[in-house]
């Protein structure tokens, strides 16, 4: 479909899917250099301790907030994967499942909010 | 009072698309316009249709970049700004305009072994069928499926997988599986669990949205997936 797009993306569970596909990809990009850091602990203690000074600036702090954030969707992600496909769950079910997440979700950030 | 037209492109190949106007009606389906258009303005134009109301699975288009049949959909359910565009279904081979290949779709439900494995002869009584029991209500959900490839269409899996056998033909393997009348179950495993099996579909539920019948070809493929995971543990039992 050249013209008018693939509008029949616009849904919740592609956007899932979608989320849950790129989330996976940039944890297998970053986890390699994840690991190579943490030998530098056992190989070269010193330039491990240059790369922890790295951690204080704000930008890289934030890149590591992204990269927590990637590991817990693609977790609940695949979380949700498993429960939907491994449980018989009939449709009104998954939906009751769904809004009650969501609403916990919603609740849990409430409180969040408030702590910060 | 003056006509009201609808501007209506159609896509007729990789880079050619026409646009027509086209007279307004109420309760004007997507097959009224495509119909008006080759009896009024372009007799070439290619498309296929058979009943008209949802039964013969033969007139699915993309319409505005969404799979659909289009005898039963509602032009004022699509126009955007009194205009619509139609092309022909996505993930299969164009045969002209908006006429596309069905063989591909037909040949994978045979591949699925979407297909009747009887055991009894016609001297044979005929077996009862108890309707509440829960194998009989799981393949019910699935039975009315009227091969219309919607689904197939919409499905990143099959566009992304020539070898992938797509929703239709695995919810018709899952209702087989279900069917007390039907002793296909190892063939049926083994066809769906292989290379273009179940396990491709990333239940991202494209097939379960737009399914014109309501049916839930996402959930019926979750089933194969537990199926084929507990005889590849009870070793194909
Ligand atoms: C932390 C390292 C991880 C990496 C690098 C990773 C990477 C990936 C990638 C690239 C995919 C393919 C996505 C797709 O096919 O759409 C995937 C799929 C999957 N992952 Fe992960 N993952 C990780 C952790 C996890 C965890 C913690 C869980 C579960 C709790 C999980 C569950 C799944 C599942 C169920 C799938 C199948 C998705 C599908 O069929 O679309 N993964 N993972
Ligand atoms: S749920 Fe599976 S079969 Fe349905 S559209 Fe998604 S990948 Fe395709
Ligand atoms: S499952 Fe639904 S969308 Fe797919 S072929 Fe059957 S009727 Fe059409
Ligand atoms: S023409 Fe038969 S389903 Fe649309």
């Amino acid at each position: 479909m050249r013209a008018a797009g693939i509008t029949s993306r616009a849904h919740p569970l592609w956007l899932a899917y979608i989320l849950h596909r790129l989330s996976g990809l940039g944890l297998a990009l970053f986890l390699p250099f994840h690991f190579w850091i943490l030998s530098l602990a056992l190989t070269n203690p010193a330039r491990l301790n240059g790369f922890l000074a790295f951690t204080d600036i704000g930008a890289v702090k934030l890149a590591e907030f992204g990269l927590v954030f990637l590991l817990a969707v693609h977790m609940f992600g695949g979380l949700r994967l498993m429960a939907m496909e491994w449980l018989p769950w009939t449709p009104p079910q998954k939906t009751l499942a769904a809004g009650a997440t969501a609403l916990s979700f919603l609740i849990a950030t409430l409180f969040l909010m408030q702590a910060v | 009072m003056k006509a009201h037209m609808l501007k209506v492109t159609i896509e007729r190949g990789p880079d050619s698309r026409d646009v027509f106007d086209v007279p307004a009606h109420e309760s004007q389906t997507v097959l009224d316009v495509v119909s008006w258009v080759q009896q009024n303005a372009d007799p070439t134009l290619s498309y296929r249709f058979a009943c008209r109301v949802g039964m013969c699975g033969s007139c699915a288009m993309m319409v505005n970049g969404v799979p659909r049949w289009t005898c039963r959909t509602h032009m004022s359910k699509v126009l955007k700004d009194n205009a619509v565009t139609i092309g022909p279904l996505r993930n299969l081979p164009v045969v002209k305009d908006l006429v596309v290949d069905m063989d591909p779709f037909f040949d994978k439900w045979v591949g699925a072994e979407g297909v009747h494995h009887g055991s009894l002869t016609r001297d044979d009584p005929i077996a009862a069928i108890d309707e509440t029991s829960e194998t009989r209500v799981e393949a019910n959900a699935g039975i009315e499926c009227i091969n219309c490839s919607v689904c197939y269409a919409a499905c990143d899996t099959v566009a992304g997988n020539a070898d992938y056998l797509g929703p239709a033909a695995l919810q018709r393997a899952w209702t087989l599986l279900n069917d007390a009348k039907d002793e296909g179950r190892v063939a049926i495993l083994d066809a769906v669990s292989g290379s273009g099996g179940c396990h491709n579909c990333h239940s991202m539920g494209s097939c379960t949205t737009y399914c014109p019948n309501d049916l839930d070809p996402m959930t019926a493929i979750a089933g194969l997936k537990r199926e084929t995971a507990k005889s590849f543990f009870r070793r194909g039992r």
